[in-house]
């Protein structure tokens, strides 16, 4: 082979290389990413197990993002860190996101994830609960307002007055009897629940999305100003997220070896079994039909925002075009 | 020979015997020592249940009286803080003071529902071990300590509470539990909750405590929490993570999960463990911790229990087998013992069967069944062989009796004139005579001959006596009648002289009947004499049957001088004289009734216009045909004389 060759070979092969990685949103000027962070709402589980795959597969680093997802956890709420700049992208109910937004943070929902509730009240037959007129007058242990939404249709549908109590972070209150019902989410306190040892027959279960409103849950938010300034990047990391959940939801076990990777390093007191069960049940609240992963329709925002506003609790929602950003 | 007389067994009677008792001794053997063996399990399972509980129960008293006593430190001060607050430094020296006086104690803090401590809307100051001083640290979520489960739960029960364990976040990886007593003050409408006193307490050294735990090899203990999570396990990945439930879900195991809510409902037990466990069979006993409700159990691998039960029974599975291999030789030199002298025997007998009645019977020497039939056996081999012996012997007399009686016959019949008609030249009468020999001869004779142109001497006698003497003597008697009818022409002179040459040496005392009579054939004139013989029949030409009259005479050969006298009748042409033996008219039927003269009788008168030859044979058929098949005790003859008439030429 003569020299003039090599240097033709590395010519075309140079512009080739540099051909392909521009057509994947990086290029050789570009090479240093984007830095963002994630804040769940919740500590490590797979109730976000889309961002940690998406993170673990490299979905936001082939997006040229260079993402960090920060620990959640109740002492972490996203809607402090992404107002203190900590974090970027957040996810939120979307009821309580109506609400901050309500409160003056700018949030824009770039992606809903869970387009129904999951919410569940959950009661003991042993306690003679058995239909939800039983629930009245006794102890329900309830979550914070933004919780209560769907709760309170319930108890106002069936004309019910009960003691509430306030729920901790742990179903420990219901098992030790202290209340008559407590409220759950069917991918993780249900579970727990079960796996207290407590049999699903023992159980009386209220789904609330079927008793009264069918409130969307989770969603993947940034903040408008974000948004503003760096569009693409909000919608590389929405890009990246759904890519995240379609390859839990096909790889459900690798998935679940991501997740639990990230559940160890935080010492969490959940196992395989427990996490394998969320990411199951989100899987089938997820992919329904009628909403394809990520959007948020219209309609469904719209009953959310009038629902919040008939319960005082955020008067002047946004418009829908305001709050959403369709997926690109 | 038959080939069913192979005596060549295919599986004898040895192996038959062998495989039957070593069957009955191994069914009886196998189904004794399963008993025993699962007797033995079941007791040793006993032994180690009450061993197990024994243990748990112990184990669990060591945990609970240091938990207990720290209890009190808290309970003491929710009591003092429900009575009267002290100022903020007030209470964090006490807190302070609370952990320096209880080594045991991890960490311990205070904490007030909204306005309760003078006025704040949060107070829960917390102090802990760090680095071996106590210290005041931050909660680290001072805005939500009322959704804590060391706060909420004992608000809402009202009561003291031990919490689930839960890792220290700050401490790094440490368990810990917490005990929270509720502060109730008092107001005028009742008791009201104003906050909780908690006191931490480091899982590390229960852990330790658990984990020294151990039931033979093995064997090995673990703490559940209320919940049924792990609190105490070898594995230390499965600690705080994994609950007996979420095991039981993954291995799919209804039992475990069943196991785990006995255990979690303060049961005290002992079950049999899924084996999926330790990978093999095992069994866990379980005891309550009261004071927290959490349950601890002990796990004992099941090979390990019944290890030494195993043991004794290989040891008892090779006796066993040294037992059988004995057995087995005992049996077959105990058959080998019972069925030589049996196979010897049954030999000896194929040979006996084959005829050869000369082959020995063993004799077997002892005095049991074998020997008996050994014995009897020998006995039928002599006597058949006697028997046999006999047997020959009386055929070979039975044939030299044949043998003479067919002597005595020849005799008999080769001194007998049978060729008939005897004149075929003289026409003026007919004679025909007919002997039929007794199988044992009688000594029948009758004779006839010329004496001279127109003179027929004839004449029948019936010898005492039977057999070969009986003949001879017969022959005798012929010989000298023909010898002195030469002499003499008057036929008791004949019979006299005979007698007297008879009498002379007659040792053997036989004698002999005798008709004989002399015909002058031209006139007719029959001139006899009669030696004690039975009157012949005389048929008139028109067929009247008349007896002949005798004279009276002695037989030959018994009285030297004995008289005999002649008479004379004229026959007239046509007349017949039908002379006989006693054998006729003495033959007998089955039973044993005489023929008689008066049956003769009716056969001459029918037979009376018959030539000679066809009477005899009548008559001979008459007698013959009325003895049936009884045997012809006597020879019969019938001598039959026509006379027609002086010859016309």
């Amino acid at each position: 082979m003569r020299k003039g060759d090599w240097r033709r070979l590395l010519a075309v092969a140079l512009l080739s290389w540099c051909v392909l990685t521009a057509a994947t949103g990086r290029c050789l000027a570009g090479e240093a990413r984007k830095k963002a962070a994630l804040i769940p709402q919740w500590e490590p589980q797979a109730q976000f197990a889309g961002y940690y795959v998406a993170l673990a597969k490299g979905f936001y680093a082939a997006e040229g993002v260079d993402m960090t997802i920060l620990r959640g956890g109740p002492g972490e709420p996203p809607s402090r860190l992404m107002a203190e700049g900590k974090a970027q992208f957040g996810t939120f109910f979307l009821a309580t996101a109506i609400l901050k937004r309500a409160e003056g943070l700018p949030l824009v929902n770039l992606a809903q994830f869970v387009p129904h509730c999951t919410q569940l009240l959950i009661a003991k037959k042993a306690d003679g609960i058995d239909k939800p007129a039983d629930l009245a007058g006794r102890k329900v242990s309830l979550w914070g307002p933004e919780f209560q939404l769907a709760t309170k249709t319930f108890f106002k549908r069936y004309g019910l007055a009960v003691e509430p109590v306030p729920q901790g972070f742990t179903v420990d209150l219901f098992l030790r009897g202290g209340v008559a019902a407590c409220s759950a989410m069917r991918y993780n306190e249900y579970h727990a629940i079960i796996n207290a040892g407590l049999d699903p027959e023992e159980l009386t279960v209220f789904d609330l999305g079927a008793h009264g409103l069918d409130l969307p849950e989770d969603g993947l938010y940034t903040l408008a100003s974000v948004l503003a300034a760096d569009p693409d990047l909000c919608r590389a990391v929405a890009r990246a997220s759904v890519r995240g959940w379609e390859y839990a939801f096909a790889h459900p076990e690798e998935a679940l070896d991501i997740v639990m990777s990230h559940v160890s390093a935080a010492h969490l007191p959940t196992n395989r079994m427990h996490q394998k069960w969320m990411l199951e049940s989100l899987r089938q609240a997820m992919t329904g039909p009628g909403d394809p992963l990520g959007t948020l329709t219209r309609a469904r925002y719209q009953a959310a925002a009038k629902a919040l506003g008939a319960a005082g609790l955020a008067a002047d929602a946004p418009p829908y075009e305001e709050f959403h950003v369709p997926l690109p | 020979m038959s080939p069913s007389l192979d005596v060549r067994p295919t599986r004898g009677l040895a192996f038959k015997l062998a495989v039957c008792i070593l069957t009955s001794a191994t069914v009886i053997f196998t189904a004794a020592f399963a008993y025993y063996y699962r007797s033995s399990k079941d007791m040793i399972l006993a032994g180690v249940r009450d061993n197990a509980q024994n243990l748990l129960r112990r184990a669990v008293n060591r945990l609970e009286v240091p938990l207990s006593a720290i209890e009190r430190v808290p309970q003491f001060m929710a009591l003092k803080l429900g009575q009267e607050l002290p100022s903020a430094a007030g209470l964090d020296r006490d807190l302070a003071d609370l952990l320096t006086a209880n080594p045991d104690v991890y960490g311990a803090a205070a904490a007030f529902e909204p306005g309760v401590f003078h006025g704040l809307p949060r107070y829960s100051p917390y102090f802990c071990r760090k680095n071996g001083e106590v210290a005041q640290v931050g909660l680290g979520y001072e805005e939500y300590y009322e959704l804590q489960n060391w706060y909420l739960v004992p608000k809402v029960l009202q009561q003291p509470v031990w919490s689930e364990p839960y890792f220290d976040e700050s401490g790094g990886d440490i368990v810990m539990t917490t005990y929270s007593v509720p502060v109730m003050g008092q107001t005028p409408n009742g008791p009201a909750f104003l906050g909780v006193v908690t006191a931490d307490v480091a899982l590390d050294w229960l852990r330790k405590q658990v984990g020294r735990i151990s039931l033979y090899n093995s064997g090995y203990a673990f703490l559940l929490s209320r919940s049924g999570v792990l609190l105490s396990h070898p594995d230390n990945r499965l600690v705080m993570r994994e609950s007996i439930f979420s095991r039981a879900e993954q291995f799919a195991s209804p039992e475990l999960r069943a196991l785990g809510r006995r255990m979690i409902a303060g049961e005290e037990g002992f079950a049999r463990l899924p084996d999926f466990i330790l990978g093999k069979p095992a069994w866990v006993a379980f005891a309550p911790m009261r004071l927290t409700g959490w349950s601890m159990g002990v796990i004992v691998p099941e090979d390990e229990l019944f290890a030494p039960l195993r043991k004794l029974g290989r040891e008892v599975a090779i006796l066993g087998g040294a037992g059988f291999t004995a057995l087995l030789l005992v049996i077959a030199a105990i058959a080998a013992h019972i069925t030589r002298p049996l196979s010897r025997l049954a030999a000896t007998a194929a040979e006996i069967a084959h005829g050869n009645l000369d082959a020995p019977v063993p004799l077997a020497t002892g005095g049991d069944e074998v020997g008996a039939l050994s014995r009897s056996f020998e006995q039928m081999r002599l006597a058949l062989r006697d028997y046999i012996a006999d047997l020959t012997a009386t055929t070979k007399a039975k044939e030299r009796l044949e043998s003479e009686l067919k002597i005595a016959r020849n005799i008999q019949m080769s001194f007998l004139p049978k060729k008939f008609p005897p004149f075929p030249e003289i026409t003026s009468f007919a004679l025909h005579a007919d002997l039929l020999p007794a199988r044992e001869v009688g000594g029948d004779l009758y004779d006839f001959f010329l004496l001279g142109p127109g003179r027929l001497l004839f004449l029948v006698g019936d010898v005492s006596g039977k057999g070969v003497p009986a003949a001879l003597f017969m022959a005798v008697t012929k010989t000298l009648i023909k010898g002195n009818a030469e002499q003499e022409s008057d036929p008791a002179e004949i019979l006299a002289k005979v007698n007297r040459e008879l009498c002379v040496d007659n040792e053997s005392m036989l004698f002999v009947t005798m008709f004989l009579a002399i015909l002058d054939c031209d006139t007719g004139e029959m001139t006899f004499s009669n030696a004690g013989h039975n009157p012949p029949a005389r048929i008139a030409p028109d067929g009247t049957v008349s007896w002949l009259a005798l004279p009276r005479g002695l037989f030959l050969g018994v009285m030297e001088d004995a008289v005999y006298r002649t008479a004379t009748v004229t026959l007239a042409p046509g007349e017949k004289i039908v002379a006989f033996t006693d054998g006729v008219t003495e033959a007998q039927n089955p039973a044993q009734e005489l023929f008689g003269t008066g049956r003769l009788l009716t056969v001459l008168s029918k037979a009376a216009s018959m030539p000679p030859e066809a009477l005899d044979a009548a008559v001979m058929q008459a007698a013959t045909e009325y003895a049936e098949d009884a045997e012809q005790a006597d020879d019969i003859t019938v001598l039959t004389l026509l006379y027609r008439g002086s010859d016309p030429a």
